[in-house]
């Protein structure tokens, strides 16, 4: 507490770097993986490339990685950059499989419901399918959103500054204040992004929310098509 | 910087004696093994008695939230407070090996609850039908049908846990990790790269010898894969739909938010 108290201004600083290489990555990542998933679910013989792919990148240690990236990349190791391109690397492997299963769970009677009432293409994509997906899109980047925090917090081995460095120098000078306040600012800062993710995934479905149907039941489609087409208009 | 990389993996001089490559890729594989076994003789009843019984599901949600807790810190924080406590050179493993056996056991939990509990009701209810008892179902049905999420909880494991071991150098592991860290203290790119291009191997072979394992033991009928020989492309658009055996990982990773 006492050093908490002492050096409160050196952890905002921390924790907004932290923010921006676990939350930018998610971002970039969520705008890869769209189009990814999107191709998945098009052709079917992309479903199986991409989730063999993304799960050989998902295999890939950490530490391992940021040490890659500037061979990569062309970058110098310490370049805050390496940590935001593998933060992607991760999300768009985690998310891309959240897309395609997001988009499979759109029943085909409300697809073909919706194509009926004349929505077609880009217009469809955007106005039906992505909507009615969200359900599964938030469970998947609610899983990367607290994965992100923890993986960046190991980037402080490789020397580049974020709560990692409250973790790192608390070990090395035996300061147990420092890594306890390092150890609790990442769980809450997951558990912001966490809520955050939420609060946005329901205030883009306010359909779960009426009558009790879920989106992803599929229990009365008719009524499915109704509610999405009227929010998205 | 690739040509200074491969001549440090391919220097014969670096893969010899205690501290060359053999001798630290044995010590991964062997400390990964033994965290995954000691977290799966933890894990795998925890998970089949919560999805069995249906009771203690709040420890499959305290599994998941533990997972906002940073590998990292975890690391420190045993190593500073377990580490002092052990005597000689057991001070550096054993924080080590508590840590990754902790982070080890949430993905197995996870994994083996979700696979019995996305057992089909039906088939519960036919087996008790046909006179099975409790522990019946949960051998002869629950787990043969649980198995591809049981055996992807087990796959997460085994990447965290490669993946882990390799920072735990840090706080004094052997394995690969060292080549990472100590090239890192001493500025030296090739061994820190050719350790990271060792460790990212390791994982990839990990994951597709269990990926190999899988496809031996989960029955065919549970996998589609005999399905598919005969039935075509029906079956595989069944395999396409979410949450089929064919994508365990997705539903782990859905049920673990």
């Amino acid at each position: 507490m006492t050093w908490l108290a002492t050096n409160w201004r050196d952890v905002i600083s921390l924790m907004g770097q932290h923010v921006w290489l676990a939350g930018l990555p998610l971002v970039i990542g969520l705008l890869l993986a769209l189009p990814l998933g999107w191709a998945a679910r098009r052709w079917r013989a992309a479903y199986p490339i991409v989730v063999t792919t993304s799960g050989l990148l998902y295999t890939v240690p950490s530490l391992a990685l940021f040490i890659l990236m500037p061979l990569i990349l062309g970058t110098r190791i310490l370049d805050p950059i390496n940590v935001v391109a593998a933060m992607t690397v991760y999300t768009v492997a985690l998310l891309v499989r959240s897309v395609a299963d997001g988009l499979g769970s759109v029943p085909e009677s409300v697809r073909a419901a919706a194509t009926a009432m004349g929505y077609r293409g880009v217009r469809r994509f955007f106005a039906v399918d992505l909507p009615l997906s969200v359900p599964v899109l938030t469970a998947g980047l609610r899983v990367a959103a607290v994965s992100n925090v923890s993986i960046v917090s190991v980037a402080s081995l490789i020397g580049v500054p974020q709560l990692g460095h409250l973790l790192t120098d608390g070990y090395n000078r035996a300061i147990q204040g420092e890594l306890i306040t390092g150890i609790l600012a990442c769980v809450l800062l997951a558990l912001a992004f966490d809520l955050l993710i939420q609060v946005i995934g329901r205030a883009l479905t306010p359909w779960t929310r009426t009558g009790g149907a879920s989106a992803d039941s599929g229990a009365d489609s008719a009524r499915e098509v109704a509610q999405a087409v009227r929010t998205a208009a | 910087m690739i040509p200074a990389i491969w001549a440090w993996l391919t220097n014969p001089a670096n893969w010899q004696g205690s501290d060359g490559i053999g001798a630290r890729l044995t010590e991964h594989i062997g400390y990964s093994v033994a965290v995954v076994l000691i977290a799966a003789v933890v894990g795998i009843p925890l998970g089949l008695w919560v999805g069995h019984t249906g009771r203690g599901r709040w420890l499959v949600s305290a599994a998941n939230a533990a997972r906002a807790v940073p590998t990292l810190g975890l690391l420190f924080a045993l190593a500073l407070w377990v580490g002092p406590h052990i005597p000689g050179r057991a001070a550096f493993v054993v924080p080590s090996i508590i840590a990754l056996v902790l982070l080890a056991i949430p993905p197995i939990v996870a994994g083996t609850y979700a696979g019995v509990e996305a057992v089909d009701p039906a088939v519960r209810d036919a087996a008790r039908g046909v006179g099975m008892r409790s522990l019946q179902v949960l051998w002869r049905v629950e787990v043969p049908c649980g198995l591809p999420l049981i055996w992807s909880g087990i796959r997460s494991a085994v990447l965290q846990v490669i993946a882990t071991a390799t920072i735990a150098a840090y706080i004094g592991l052997g394995g690969l990790g060292r080549f990472l860290i100590d090239g890192l203290a001493s500025g030296d790119y090739p061994r820190t790269a050719g350790g990271a291009l060792l460790v990212c191997v390791l994982a990839l072979l990990a994951d597709t010898i269990l990926a190999g394992i899988e496809r031996v033991i989960v029955s065919p009928g549970i996998s589609g894969r005999g399905a598919r020989r005969s039935r075509g492309r029906q079956s595989e658009e069944m395999a396409l739909a979410p949450g089929k055996p064919e994508s365990p990982r997705s539903v782990v990773r859905a049920t673990s938010a």
